[in-house]
C-alpha cells in the first residue's frame, strides 16, 4: 500500500433529516497523498456537506468515507482522525475560543497534551506562516475578519495535520489576506506534503489546484486539471459558477471574431498569448512575479 | 444635491490610554451626497468596518464630528438612537443575527421597535421582503429552516424594513457563490434605482465595486487614500495595488501587456471594455503592419 489514498469516499449519500433529500448523492472520490484539490459548486450543492464528512463531524447515511484507509464511522480512532485532518470553516468568529491571539492557536496542542517546549515552538512557527506572530498578544476580537481567520488556520497548522480542509476558509478574506493564506497552503502541501482539500468559490483559487472537482445536486458534475475544467467555459456557467477571468476573456474574444486559445486560466499566459495576436511576436522574457 | 454623511476631521482609537492603543481611523473627512451609490475598498484592517459603524454611532469619534443629513449625531448624545433609523447597517454574515420564531416577525423587529402601527408595519415587511426575493410561503417559516443565502437575504430585509435614508452594508455578498452574489447586489442596485436611498456598499471584490458603484472611498490605515468616481480610481491600478489592494485579473493582464511594452490603456476592468479595446489595437497594430497577412 505505497500509494495509499489520504481521502476516498466510496458511493456516499448524506441526509440531513430521515426522509429528507440526499445533500450527498452516492459520491465517490479519491484524494492522493500530497495531492491539493479544489472543489467548486453553487450553494447547497452540497460540498461542505461532502467536506465535514472528511473528519467524521458528519458520518454518511450511505457507503463510507476512509481516512488513510480507516473508515470515519470507527469511533475508537476519531481522536486520531481529527489530528490528521484539520479543517478551517468560513467565520473566524466561530472558531475563536481564547481571549489571545496566542493561546487560541495553543488550543488544540493543550487539549492534546503537547509538552510545553513542543507547544512553544510549534505555536510560534504556525502563527508566522499564517503572518500572525505579531498580533500574538493581541485579543482577538480587536482583530480584523481576516486577521482573526488567520489565527484559526494557524491553530489548525500547529496539529500538524496531514490533511487540511479548507470550508471556504478564504470567503470573508480581501483579495491580499487571501493571497496570504492561500500561498501559506500551498507552502504547506508542497514543502510539508501536506493534503489539501480547498471548498472555495474563488476561480483563481481553484485554477492553483492540481484538480478541480465541480458539484451539483450532491454529486460530480465535473473534473479534471484546472485548464480541462475551465476551457469548457459554457458548462461552468450552466453551474452557475465564473471562469477565471483571462479564460473569460479568451472566450469573449474568439466570440467577437480574434480567435484565441480556450485554455488560458493565468494571467501571465493569457497577456503572452494576445501580445502574440497582436504583434506576431513571442513577448519577452521579463520579471517575473 | 445635498449631503447626506459628512465627516469631519474623524479620530477614533481603540483603547485610548492603554498600551494596545490602536488608532484605527487617522483625520478622515469627506462627504456623501444624499442618493449617491457610493463603494468602500480597503485591505483587512484598514478601518472600514470601524469607519462604518461610526455613521449611526455605534462608534462615537475620539475627536471629528459625523453629520447625517446636516445633524451632528453627537450633539445630545442621548437622541442617537434617532440616527440608528436612519441610517440602516447591514453587517457581515447578517443571518447570524436572526433569532425571531417567523421569518415575518423578523423583519418586523426593526420597524415594530419604531413603535409603527401594526399597518405600516406590515406594509413595510411586505415591502422589504419584495425587494430582496422572499415569497409570501417563506415568510412563516422559521428563519433557521432557510439557506444561507436566504436568511441572507432576511437579513437584509429586516434592515430595508426601517426605510433608512442611508443602507450600509459591509461585504453583503460574502460567501455567496457567484449567482447569490450578482442576485443580492442587482436586488440592492434595484432598491437603490427605485427608492433613491442612499447606498455604501463595503466590499473586497473590485469586480463588484466596478460594476455598482458611482463613487469609490479608498481607505488605507485608517486614512482616505482616495476618494473618486469609479473609472478613475480604476485607472489608477498600479496605485491601488501599492496599497494592497487587488485589481480585477482582466485588469493585470493589461497591466502585464504595458509591461511588455505595448502602448494600450490601463483602465480597463470589466470584460466588455477588455474586448473593445484589443479588438482597436488589433486594427491599429495590423494598420501599421501595412495588411501584411
Amino acid at each position: 500500500m505505497t500509494e495509499q489514498n489520504m481521502l476516498e469516499a466510496q458511493r456516499v449519500a448524506f441526509r440531513y433529516t430521515e426522509d429528507g433529500p440526499n445533500a450527498v448523492d452516492g459520491l465517490s472520490l479519491a484524494v492522493r497523498r500530497g495531492e491539493f484539490v479544489a472543489v467548486l459548486g453553487a450553494n447547497g450543492c452540497g460540498k461542505s456537506t461532502l467536506a465535514k464528512h472528511f473528519n467524521a463531524i458528519l458520518l454518511p447515511s450511505e457507503g463510507c468515507v476512509l481516512v488513510e484507509g480507516v473508515p470515519t464511522a470507527d469511533e475508537d480512532r476519531l481522536l486520531e482522525l481529527r489530528q490528521k485532518v484539520g479543517m478551517v470553516f468560513q467565520n473566524p468568529d466561530n472558531q475563536i475560543v481564547a481571549t489571545v491571539v496566542e493561546e487560541d492557536v495553543a488550543f488544540a496542542l493543550e487539549n492534546l497534551g503537547v509538552e510545553p517546549g513542543e507547544m512553544r515552538r510549534r505555536v510560534d512557527e504556525a502563527m508566522k506562516l499564517a503572518g500572525i506572530y505579531k498580533y500574538r498578544d493581541k485579543a482577538p476580537h480587536h482583530l480584523s475578519g481576516g486577521q482573526k481567520q488567520r489565527v484559526a488556520i494557524a491553530g489548525v497548522i500547529a496539529m500538524q495535520p496531514d490533511c487540511l480542509i479548507l470550508d471556504e476558509a478564504t470567503a470573508m478574506l480581501d483579495p491580499i489576506g487571501r493571497e496570504k493564506v492561500m500561498h501559506t497552503v500551498h507552502r504547506l502541501n508542497r514543502e510539508c506534503g501536506i493534503t489539501v482539500v480547498a471548498i472555495t468559490h474563488y476561480m483563481e483559487e481553484a485554477a492553483r489546484a492540481d484538480r478541480v472537482i465541480v458539484m451539483s445536486h450532491g454529486r460530480i458534475a465535473m473534473e479534471g486539471t484546472p485548464k480541462e475544467v475551465f476551457s469548457r467555459v459554457d458548462e461552468v456557467r450552466r453551474l452557475h459558477l465564473d471562469v477565471p477571468q483571462p479564460a473569460e476573456l479568451c472566450c469573449a474574444l474568439t466570440q467577437a471574431g480574434m480567435p484565441m486559445p480556450d485554455d488560458l486560466i493565468g494571467v501571465d499566459e493569457c497577456a503572452r498569448a494576445l501580445y502574440r495576436a497582436l504583434t506576431g511576436k513571442e513577448a519577452p522574457q521579463c520579471r517575473t512575479s | 444635491m445635498p449631503d447626506i454623511i459628512k465627516v469631519e476631521h474623524l479620530r477614533y482609537v481603540y483603547s485610548p490610554g492603554m498600551p494596545d492603543a490602536t488608532t484605527a481611523l487617522d483625520d478622515i473627512s469627506f462627504s456623501i451626497r444624499e442618493g449617491e451609490f457610493v463603494g468602500v475598498i480597503g485591505s483587512t484592517g484598514c478601518g472600514k468596518s470601524t469607519l462604518i459603524s461610526h455613521f449611526n454611532g455605534i462608534n462615537r469619534p475620539t475627536s471629528g464630528k459625523i453629520y447625517i443629513g446636516g445633524e451632528d449625531i453627537w450633539a445630545d448624545p442621548s437622541q442617537i438612537r434617532r440616527f440608528r433609523f436612519q441610517v440602516g447597517l447591514v453587517f457581515q454574515y447578517p443571518e447570524y443575527q436572526l433569532f425571531e420564531e417567523t421569518v415575518r416577525r423578523d423583519i418586523a423587529y426593526g420597524p415594530r421597535n419604531m413603535q409603527l402601527d401594526e399597518a405600516e408595519v406590515e406594509r413595510r415587511v411586505r415591502e422589504a421582503a419584495a425587494f430582496c426575493g422572499i415569497g409570501e410561503d417563506m415568510l412563516e417559516k422559521s428563519p433557521f429552516d432557510l439557506s444561507g443565502g436566504q436568511k441572507r437575504r432576511v437579513a437584509i430585509a429586516g434592515v430595508l424594513a426601517m426605510e433608512p435614508r442611508v443602507l450600509v452594508l459591509d461585504e453583503p455578498a460574502a460567501g455567496l457563490d457567484p449567482e447569490g452574489r450578482d442576485t443580492i447586489l442587482s436586488q440592492i442596485k434595484e432598491f437603490h434605482r427605485r427608492t433613491g436611498t442612499t447606498i455604501v456598499l463595503v466590499s473586497h471584490s473590485m469586480e463588484d465595486i466596478a460594476k455598482y458603484a458611482d463613487r469609490v472611498l479608498v481607505l488605507d490605515a485608517g486614512r482616505v487614500a482616495m476618494f473618486d468616481e469609479t473609472a478613475k480610481v480604476f485607472a489608477r491600478a498600479p496605485e491601488l495595488l501599492a496599497l494592497g489592494l487587488s485589481v480585477p485579473e482582466v485588469t493585470k493582464v493589461f497591466l502585464r501587456l504595458r509591461e511588455f511594452g505595448l502602448d494600450i490603456p490601463a483602465d480597463v476592468y470589466t470584460i466588455p471594455y477588455a474586448v473593445k479595446t484589443l479588438l482597436a489595437a488589433r486594427e491599429r497594430m495590423q494598420g501599421k503592419a501595412g495588411q501584411t497577412c
